[in-house]
């Protein structure tokens, strides 16, 4: 893994993480679909976890690998209960278009 | 540690006590249970120190933190028996994702790991997601779960990318590893992005002004319990969270990152007493209060030597006002569609008792003197006035000035409006017990200061 990590260079996992964050950020803040903007934020967070990865063996320490599977844990948690959020929305207005929700305003 | 692990048992302990149809005894148990490890917590018993491999770091400071997140736990649990009367099969739940939420919240102000913060942050948030959108029919409270889970998983996002940063930076998790290395010679430079973003993430969860979007609408869809519940306990947390983390792992504070925290301290202030002068929604209104009274709290962190006390003695302060002012607050607004001030209009004929009660918590929270508020501002004022930002000083003082504008609104339209139609006046017990308590305690803390101010050190 060393190897090939000396091979390619850890800024360039650098830059991919960096590229696949900000694409998350921006389907957040431009895509209105709700299910995209969920699927926005788990390639935010996953970019996160693969430069967790890379960092891991660059240090040749494990503890970046283990806080890997902690944070995957964490964000399957928070889709779980944002599609469950998002069941009750369906269930309400039988659309899930983020631009319907407008009654909090002021 | 202990406490920790107690409080995760607790937890456990209320979602069984649904099988075993114990759904009445629930509330007092919790109460109970929760008084037990607050004595635990303060008791010598709870060793200070590191627990599993630096895991868990205890001393001083999270202790008391822990102790008033307990304090209010253990109120906002008590007014939930009557909130959610309507739902009484349910109460298991609502109780249990409370005490998990306490959970969260112990291990943000306790933790030797970033492991462990993000863990806490996420408990946190995730149980405050789904009170948001508890009151699952109502589409008010579908739409502030939704933004509030959108925005919460946003920042949860940014604050892992910071996290990662750091552990990229220093090659370590560990606080102490990290406090070495920052504090050696040559540590990459890079290592202040990091930082940046977790501050930045945090400041998104305590909702601070160019970050404070979401809070306003969260705050008035969300059931009136929830709002309590965001409005005192969270926010307090990530305001503790984020003073541990600015005073361990920033090594030396630059003049920017001081100007930054004093931009955003002014904003927030500014923008959320401004705002609060043109609303009609308690909810919201109190949502705007708390962005002005989260810029009071950013203070604390110009004046990092010594301060620990001081956003102690602030946090319990407005922590007490909030809980005294939600406890009449869902008792006037129990059954309305909205909340608006009209609601309020001749309160102080019909119930004299709690229109007192408001009247004391706003004006704590609008620092008026003998309530703790007063205090809680004259000592932060006084702090960061002998640190030498005199410009910040009168902004906030000012914006305090401003912010009695809107709480008089309320207080006016109790006492000098008349009522177009009668509450039922079978105030429940529980929240005039409560509302009582949390006043006498916040009387309390105004005239002896000394109690909690002086805690640590």
């Amino acid at each position: 893994m060393q190897n090939i990590l000396q091979q390619i260079g850890i800024e360039n996992y650098i830059y991919l993480s960096v590229i696949l964050f900000c694409i998350g950020i921006f389907g957040v803040l431009y895509r209105r679909n709700a299910i995209i903007m969920f699927m926005s934020i788990e390639i935010m967070l996953n970019a996160v976890n693969l430069l967790f990865v890379a960092f891991s063996t660059f240090h040749q320490d494990a503890q970046g690998q283990v806080f890997v599977f902690f944070s995957m844990a964490v964000a399957a948690a928070e889709v779980a209960v944002g599609l469950a959020i998002l069941v009750s929305i369906f269930r309400n207005l039988s659309s899930i278009d983020i631009d319907n929700l407008k009654n909090l305003k002021g | 540690m202990n406490t920790l692990i107690a409080i995760s048992g607790l937890g456990i302990l209320s979602l069984l006590a649904e099988i075993f149809n114990g759904r009445k005894a629930i509330v007092p148990i919790t109460i109970i249970g929760l008084l037990a490890i607050l004595g635990y917590n303060i008791s010598p018993y709870n060793h200070l120190g590191t627990f599993y491999n630096n895991m868990m770091f205890v001393d001083k400071f999270s202790v008391a933190f822990t102790s008033l997140f307990i304090v209010v736990t253990i109120f906002l649990i008590a007014l939930s028996h009557e909130f959610y009367k309507e739902q009484a099969t349910k109460i298991s739940d609502y109780v249990a994702i409370k005490v998990f939420l306490l959970a969260g919240a112990v291990a943000m102000v306790s933790f030797g790991n970033l492991s462990m913060f993000f863990l806490g942050i996420e408990v946190l948030s995730i149980s405050l997601y789904v009170l948001a959108a508890s009151n699952r029919l109502n589409l008010r409270s579908n739409e502030a779960g939704m933004k509030y889970f959108l925005m919460g998983s946003f920042a949860s996002g940014i604050i892992l990318f910071g996290i990662c940063l750091l552990y990229g930076a220093t090659g370590s998790f560990d606080l102490m590893n990290m406090y070495q290395i920052t504090h050696s010679v040559n540590y990459p430079q890079w290592y202040y992005i990091g930082i940046i973003f977790l501050v930045i993430g945090m400041l998104f969860k305590i909702a601070t002004v160019p970050f404070h979007f979401w809070a306003p609408d969260v705050y008035e869809g969300s059931p009136a319990l929830t709002t309590a519940t965001m409005s005192t306990l969270a926010k307090i947390v990530a305001m503790a969270a984020l003073y541990k983390i600015s005073i361990l792992l920033i090594p030396t504070q630059t003049y920017s990152f001081q100007m930054i925290i004093v931009c955003v301290a002014i904003a927030s202030m500014i923008v959320g007493n401004i705002m609060a002068l043109r609303q009609n929604n308690v909810k919201r209104m109190f949502a705007f209060s708390g962005i002005s009274h989260a810029g009071f709290m950013l203070m604390v962190l110009l004046i990092l030597n010594n301060s620990a006390g001081v956003l102690l003695y602030y946090a319990t302060a407005y922590a007490v006002a909030g809980i005294a002012f939600f406890a009449v607050v869902l008792y006037v607004t129990k059954g309305k569609d909205n909340e608006t001030i009209d609601l309020f209009n001749g309160f102080g004929k019909t119930h004299p008792l709690l229109a007192a009660v408001l009247t004391a918590s706003l004006l704590s929270m609008a620092g008026i003197p003998i309530l703790s508020g007063f205090f809680a501002k004259f000592f932060l004022l006084n702090q960061v006035l002998l640190s030498g930002w005199t410009v910040l000083v009168i902004v906030a003082i000012i914006s305090s000035i401003i912010s009695v504008g809107y709480y008089f609104k309320i207080i006016l339209a109790m006492y000098t409006k008349d009522s177009e139609k009668d509450l039922p006046n079978n105030i429940p017990f529980i929240y005039q017990v409560v509302a009582i308590l949390a006043l006498v305690i916040n009387i309390g803390l105004g005239l002896y200061p000394s109690i909690v101010y002086n805690l640590l050190g």
